[in-house]
């Protein structure tokens, strides 16, 4: 038997601060499905989605109701598509519609690996396959994109990097009526990983087993509650009360992950231990960090306690499943996360704070909304910015950032659901553009020749 | 199979005899039962073995939530797995 408080406060955590797994993702590798033609491929890799993932959301749906937690979202991730349609990237857009199609079908929310992986280099079919994105994006619902331009061990593609600046505004203004939708689809990458559960950066590596199931655990709230018991305790104290709730939220993660993969007869893949926020109230990251003591989110000490927040989250969850991965940490998404809308809403927290925190936490520049005319440039040099973090540092860093199409600073930008909304953020305004033309390889770090 | 039955909520009278009786109908044994006051609130924790219900897990758990509904209180049935794993190293 156990006892009242171990099962009140399991069912305190469901019903009163937002504890969820976030998403049951499963990575499906599409490399069976080349074909001879863009048709041909696009019907194999229908089929094979729709028949391996046939089961994903009644499983999942399932396991919620047995378990009494809820599954948030049920999700897709597949072989990066510029890989499937190496020998005619032009038809590329077909596979994308067929996996969007499926996606609908199957009842999934997102479907991930519209992707490219030229860390190193882009080859010609990457060249035209990047091009499809932004129309891809904007004829597509659940598909999402993603771009490796860096890494420690290759240093970073600035050639790929100039041209994300442009991709990312043409796909904003190819979704211009719904304030650049498609730029929340399309994320740019440093240090990539393959086997990440959340979207839109999720894509199935290589590397990975035919068919696996990765499992996003979530519960920001669950930390918020569990530090506001204990207003006195120092940081040390602190971050052992985020350790003990990382260590619980992530063991139901490990089991939900474990009884769908066994379910769907699929290869149990990795926890990610990450503390994913939405806009709903008390399921804020930024509201834990105001917990610790911050009078908001952006002042000074967020990096410090985001440092905290992110390594205690990373030591209690690694003990609680037998395989984490992911990327495994805490997400700073602005649109997603109501302690960040209200700060940046009120100019509190700025671009360079969240540049600095993404040093210390687990992804980058996240679902932030900056001005429709933004230079294409600027945007790169954002872009390049995130990977020197990431390389140097050897973490992922992402650039998710959305150019509102006609709107400028003051302005709101609304995407519903879980992507939330933003107020748009000012960028710097010297120009890079000459630094970002130059191209070439930003060779790799020293420390990444470990061999 | 090991489930927890938690029963939650402001009215007692009554409650352990009608959630009893109701897992007795579909053939739902009470290995274990304990009940604590929190504040207002009063809550029941059962421990059941579902391996021989008349019902399959999703319908005795939906069958008891309409019952709580029905007697003014909050029922669940979850599968003993998520509490081991939480609480249990």
């Amino acid at each position: 038997m156990f006892n009242h408080t171990d099962v009140l406060e399991t069912i305190e955590m469901v019903e009163k601060e937002h504890l969820d797994i976030r998403t049951v993702t499963m990575g499906i590798s599409l490399l069976s499905c080349i074909r001879g033609s863009g048709k041909e491929t696009a019907d194999a890799v229908y089929d094979r989605v729709m028949k391996k993932a046939q089961n994903l959301v009644k499983t999942a749906d399932g396991l919620s109701r047995e378990y009494g937690i809820p599954i948030v979202n049920k999700r897709v991730s597949v072989t990066p598509v510029s890989l499937i349609t190496a020998a005619f990237p032009e038809k590329s857009a077909l596979v994308g519609k067929a996996l969007d199609r499926a996606a609908g079908e199957l009842g999934i929310d997102f479907l991930g690996g519209y992707s490219a992986l030229v860390h190193k280099g882009t080859a010609d079919y990457e060249e035209i396959f990047l091009k499809t994105i932004p129309e891809v994006l904007a004829q597509t619902e659940r598909l999402c994109s993603s771009v490796n331009v860096g890494s420690s061990r290759s240093g970073i593609n600035m050639d790929a990097v100039a041209e994300m600046g442009g991709i990312i505004k043409r796909a904003a203004e190819l979704t211009g009526e719904k304030d650049g939708l498609g730029c929340a689809k399309l994320v740019v990458f440093c240090n990539a990983v393959e086997d990440n559960p959340f979207m839109a950066g999720a894509f199935h590596g290589v590397g990975e087993a035919d068919t696996v199931i990765n499992v996003g655990v979530s519960g920001p709230g669950v930390v918020q509650h569990a530090l506001k018991f204990a207003p006195e305790a120092n940081l040390t104290e602190a971050a052992e009360i985020i350790k003990r709730t990382a260590f619980k939220i992530t063991r139901a993660g490990q089991l939900i992950a474990k009884e769908a993969a066994s379910r769907l007869n699929t290869r149990f893949g990795i926890v990610d231990l990450s503390l994913a926020p939405t806009p709903a109230r008390g399921d804020s990251v930024a509201h834990i960090l105001q917990e610790l003591g911050l009078e908001v989110v952006g002042c000074h000490g967020t990096t410090a306690a985001l440092a905290m927040l992110n390594d205690a989250v990373k030591k209690g969850g690694v003990m609680a499943s037998s395989q984490v991965g992911g990327l495994s940490g805490a997400f700073i998404p602005v649109s997603e996360d109501i302690g960040m809308i209200e700060s940046a809403t009120a100019g509190k927290i700025t671009l360079d704070k969240l540049e600095a925190m993404t040093c210390v936490c687990s992804v980058g520049l996240d679902m932030i909304a900056i001005p429709g005319d933004t230079p294409d440039t600027t945007i790169s040099a954002m872009i390049a910015d995130e990977a020197a973090i990431g390389m140097i540092n050897n973490k992922t860093t992402a650039v998710r950032v959305i150019p509102a199409p006609g709107k400028k600073v003051g302005d709101e930008v609304s995407f519903g659901g879980l992507l939330g909304r933003a107020p748009v953020m000012p960028v710097h305004g010297g120009d890079s553009g000459k630094f970002i033309r130059r191209g070439g390889l930003i060779p790799a770090p020293i420390h990444s020749f470990k061999n | 199979m090991r489930a927890v039955v938690t029963v939650t909520g402001s009215d007692r009278r009554g409650v352990v005899a009608k959630v009893s009786n109701f897992l007795f109908e579909r053939n739902v044994n009470i290995e274990d039962i304990s009940q604590t006051i929190l504040g207002d609130q009063f809550a029941m924790i059962m421990m059941v073995d579902t391996s021989e219900s008349k019902i399959e897990f999703s319908a005795l758990a939906e069958e008891l939530e309409a019952k709580g509904k029905e007697i003014g209180m909050t029922v669940r049935l979850q599968h003993a797995a998520i509490f081991d794993a939480m609480h249990n190293v």
